[in-house]
Order: structure tokens, then sequence, then C-alpha cells
């Protein structure tokens, strides 16, 4: 008989630190599932960001590095630049990638480096206590928008992944979602593109994945599921973007 | 490096800058990646490198800020290569926080910081007023950098290949702490060839290259158990004393029958050399101690108990701490600085030993 499911060699076989609920156990065991798959586990370098996800390297199975808050795709792009044969991601999250790092990521993607991001989309600050990230919607309560984040004194959620598409040297672009079985194979397929697009040679690839964090969105790990399907994807259309 | 064992392995000449020289020194040596942002008066360094990294195996590339640059040179390292950044002192200011990541990650690396005035945007003239933050860890937590402090075009040279060596011996960011007036200046050096250890040759088993046939590597500063960063600490500083004990270095001029040690580093210190010439001429017992290594600060170069130092530098007093540190109470020291621009003069230096020596 065939075996169709099992513990990804590239994930380790300890418990995460994570909250119930949370999207970042998946979102590490689809990288880890689909390094298994393309068998570039001995090949993969990793670049873990500075937020929740900052002990990534403690789940994934593989050589990685830490980068200092945004500056992972800085240090990626010195990585692949010495090692091209290897294959290099970070994984990021919103405030990391779009708030204190933005200059990193555009300027990454401007010079059409090779490399694939995984970018959570949570619209929160997790790390450091649920803050206003620069993804959080309007109206969104956080412990830095008590009333709700405010057009008018904050601004609005930055669409990052918009703003990349611009970019020439930007090859793909896709949001996806863990919400849903079947928005989590759509998210496994969008890094599996990623990271082939890298293998191929294509360049810049980057998955933006909304993220359930119900502890800093107050909902169980059930409604803050609902919550992505019914208010997030209004904000932040799922498909491929480029 | 000696001058006889120079001569025997190689007789190319060049008439170069010291930015130019500390950039052929870091290919030479190895250096596979460079990333710089355009700041004067250090812009014929980077230019340099984006001339030949290419073309000589490596890779340049203009970041598009202080962070970026010095972030770069953390992942370059982390994947095993030799790394270089420069700039000058707002854009070093800009890449303190790369700097304490890479000592915390122990990561090897060379910053090169050609000093201009300060604080803030200050001016462009040379100035020496970066070195505490150059030996103090400029950035946060608690690390030193290794500082060298080249006071010729050959010293850029010879001291760049020496910083990659340190840098790689101790897995410590080594900074080479030089000022517009020495990137500037063309002086005639002699070119060794170094032997640089390649990509694959080099020893780094910590380094980041695909965890084929051992264990997945981590490199990383972060340390959130209980106890697990002390111990770390204490790892980092029982190496920084190693430095201390073994790496010291500096220049001695007539320190036998002496009345009075003049103290400089870098530029400063060839004016110096200037003025304990003339006054040597004059029949007074003047001499010099120059530090190349200011961290670690050549504390041995004054234990023999002396009666006079005059510390002289292009900044308000930063390395005369270490000076009065390293003299602990044993001497009289005085003082001549100027910054922003001014340089103390040899007539001036020339005037405030007078006044010492009569006074």
């Amino acid at each position: 008989m065939d075996k169709i499911y099992a513990h990804p060699k590239s994930l380790r076989d300890v418990s995460t630190h994570y909250c119930p609920g949370c999207g970042h156990g998946l979102a590490h065991r689809l990288i880890t599932e689909v390094v298994d798959e393309l068998g570039i586990r001995e090949k993969v370098i990793g670049v873990a960001p500075v937020g929740c996800a900052v002990v990534a390297y403690e789940y994934w199975d593989f050589d990685c590095s830490e980068a200092a808050h945004g500056r992972a795709l800085a240090v990626a792009t010195g990585i692949k630049r010495v090692r091209p044969e290897n294959i290099v991601f970070t994984y990021q999250g919103d405030g990391d990638l779009a708030a204190i790092g933005t200059n990193e990521t555009i300027h990454a993607a401007n010079r059409g480096e090779n490399l694939s991001v995984f970018f959570i989309n949570n619209a929160v600050y997790g790390m450091t206590g649920g803050q206003m990230a620069p993804t959080t919607l309007l109206n969104q309560k956080t412990s830095t928008t008590p009333d709700g984040r405010c057009a008018q004194l904050q601004g609005f959620p930055l669409k990052i992944s918009e703003m990349l598409a611009l970019l020439p040297g930007v090859k793909y672009i896709e949001r996806v979602s863990l919400h849903s079985p079947q928005e989590i194979i759509k998210t496994k397929k969008a890094m599996k593109k990623a990271l082939i697009n890298q293998m191929e040679g294509i360049g810049f690839s980057l998955v933006e994945i909304l993220s359930p964090c119900p502890t800093y969105w107050g909902l169980s790990p059930k409604p803050a599921l609902d919550w992505i399907k019914n208010t997030m994807v209004k904000e932040f259309p799922l498909g491929v973007i480029k | 490096m000696d001058s006889e064992k120079r001569q025997k392995e190689s007789r190319v000449k060049l008439l170069i800058t010291g930015n130019e020289a500390i950039a052929e020194s870091a290919i030479q040596a190895g250096c596979r990646f460079y990333a710089g942002y355009p700041i004067t008066p250090q812009n014929e360094l980077t230019a340099y490198m984006a001339h030949h990294m290419q073309d000589r195996g490596g890779v340049f590339i203009q970041a598009e800020a202080e962070t970026a640059a010095i972030n770069m040179v953390y992942g370059a390292s982390a994947a095993g290569a030799r790394a270089m950044t420069s700039s000058s002192s707002p854009g070093i200011s800009l890449k303190q926080e790369g700097i304490s990541y890479l000592a915390g990650a122990e990561l090897p690396s060379v910053i090169v910081n050609i000093m201009r005035g300060g604080p803030g945007l200050g001016n462009i003239a040379p100035a020496q007023s970066d070195y505490f933050q150059a030996t103090r860890s400029g950035g946060h937590g608690d690390y030193h950098c290794l500082v060298l402090a080249p006071s010729t075009v050959q010293e850029c040279y010879d001291l760049t290949a020496l910083a990659f060596e340190l840098s790689d011996k101790y897995r410590v960011p080594a900074i080479i702490l030089g000022d517009g007036m020495l990137g500037q200046m063309m002086e005639p050096i002699v070119v060794t060839k170094f032997r640089a250890p390649s990509l694959k040759q080099s020893n780094k088993p910590w380094a980041l290259t695909g965890c084929k046939d051992r264990k997945a590597n981590v490199v990383k500063s972060f340390y959130l158990k209980e106890g697990d960063l002390e111990k770390f600490n204490l790892k980092l500083q029982s190496k920084y004393q190693k430095i201390q004990r073994e790496e010291e270095r500096w220049e001695e001029l007539f320190l036998n029958d002496v009345k009075i040690v003049l103290v400089a580093y870098g530029s400063m210190a060839r004016i110096a050399k200037g003025a304990v010439k003339a006054l040597r001429e004059k029949g007074k017992k003047v001499g010099l101690i120059r530090p190349i290594s200011l961290w670690p600060f050549p504390k041995k170069a004054f234990a023999k108990i002396r009666k006079q130092y005059l510390v002289i530098e292009m900044s308000y007093g930063q390395m005369l701490e270490d000076v009065q540190l390293a003299v602990n109470g044993q001497a009289g020291i005085e003082f001549l600085g100027r910054s922003g621009g001014g340089v103390p003069s040899e007539a001036e230096i020339i005037a405030k030993v007078n006044k010492i020596y009569h006074g």
C-alpha cells in the first residue's frame, strides 16, 4: 500500500510554542512538505524573521539564519548571491516585511533577486502583544488602536503585494489563505511554485498567506478562520496578483 | 607584514588612494561579497569594488541603504564568504544594528569606517570622532569589534587583509578605522599576493551551505531560555579576553631616554611623527606611541612607568580615556585635540610640547 501521509523529514518532531489556532504551525509544515516533495532539503537555506516565527529554525530541520527585524531579504540576498546553487527563502510577518523592512522588501524585489518569500499576513503584531500592523484592517481593534484603526490617524491597510506586483523584477505573487482545507491546498501549491521558480532561475516570487491569530483578534480558533473568510479577504482578495 | 618578507613575495607597486588600497587588499584577501552605499569621503572604495569584484570572482551590490548593506554582509558571511562593507561616520551609525547582530551571531566580517566630522551630518572633513563608537560596541549589547587603524596607504592595504584573517580566526566583526585624509591620500604601495581561501576550501563548519551529510546549521543571536544568553555572553567575553591578550598592536618611536611620549593614531600619528622628528632634532626628548589596534587597546605599550604623555586626536578626547585607563594615574597626561574640520598641525603640537617641556 502506498504511504500518502507522513511526518515531513524537514519538520522536527517537536511541539511548537504557537497559540492554539495560530496559522504559523500550519504554514511551517506546508513549507517542509513542499521542501521534501521537491527533494531540496539539503540545498535549502531558510531565513527566519523577528516576530512570533523567530525560532522557526527550531521546527525546520534544514540550514537557517536569523535576521534582524525587517532585514530578512537583505540577509537572503547576501546568502543567495554567494551561494546561487542553494535554494533560499524568507519567512516574514507583516510587521517585518511591510513596516520595518519595507525598504529591504521593495529593493530585493526590484533587483529581481532569485528568492522565494513566504509572507504571513495576520493583520497584527503577535510576539509583542497585538499592536497595529501595516496590514491591520480599518476599525480593527489592537492594543495600539484601542478604538479601531482609523484611516485619518493611522492610514490604510498596506497592500504590499499589489505594490510589489508593479515592479518588473517581480515574477510571481499570489495571495492565499489558511482558512479552509481548500485554501490550504492552494497555499501549498503556491509555495511550491515559488520554490520551483527559484530552482528554474525565474526570479523573485512571493506568496502572501492570510493566517489566523486568534489570540490577538480576541476570537476562538474557528471564528478566527471565519473572520478571514468573511472579513479579511474583502480587504485582501485571494488569487494570483502577478 | 615586515618589509623584507613583502619584498620576497612580490614587487608589484601601485600608486593608489587609501580607499582603493583597502578595496584591493580585500579582493586579494578573498573578499567575495561587498555591499556599500554612497557616502563621502569613501566613495572611491565602493567604485573600486564595482569595477573589480565581478571580474575577480566576487559579488558587488550597491545597497538601497546602509542597513541593507550590513545585513547583506551578514547573509554572505553566514553563507561562509569573506564579506565587507564600507561607509563613513553617519553611515556607520546606521550600520550599528547589523554590527551588533554580526557580533551576536559570531559572523566574521570587515567594516570600513572612513571617518568624517560629526555629530549629525557634520561635514566631509577628516575626523577621529567615532573612536568611542568603534571601540565601545557602537550597537546594543556586550560586544566588541576588533579595530585596526592604518596610518599610511600601505597600512590600509596590509591591515585590511589582516582584518579578514583575525575576523575569521576569532569570529568577530573587524573594523578598519581610517579618516577622510587617509582615504583620499595617494601613496605608492607594495602589493602582496595573499593566499586567499576559496569559498569551498574555507574551514567554516558552522556556515550555511545546505545540510548535506551533516546536521542542520543555524546562524542566530537569540537565546530566550533562561540562562542561555548569559552562558553565550560569557563565551564571548572569554573570546574577547583572548583577543586582548594576543592581538595588541602598536608602533613605537624614540621611547628610550624620553621625557614626553606623544600618543596618536591614524592620520594624526603621521603629523605627530613629523613633530617628534623636528623636536628630536632640537634635542628635545620626545617619543611616540602609535596604537595600531584600537581594540584591543595596546595597554602593554604603557606598562613602563613614564613621566608625561601627550595624547593628540582629531576629536575632543576619546582615545584619551584609553590612555588614562592604561596609565592608571602613574603619569601626567596632557591632551591636544581638534575636530569638525580642524586637524592639529605640526606647529601646534610642537608649541604644546614646548609648553609642557618647560612648564
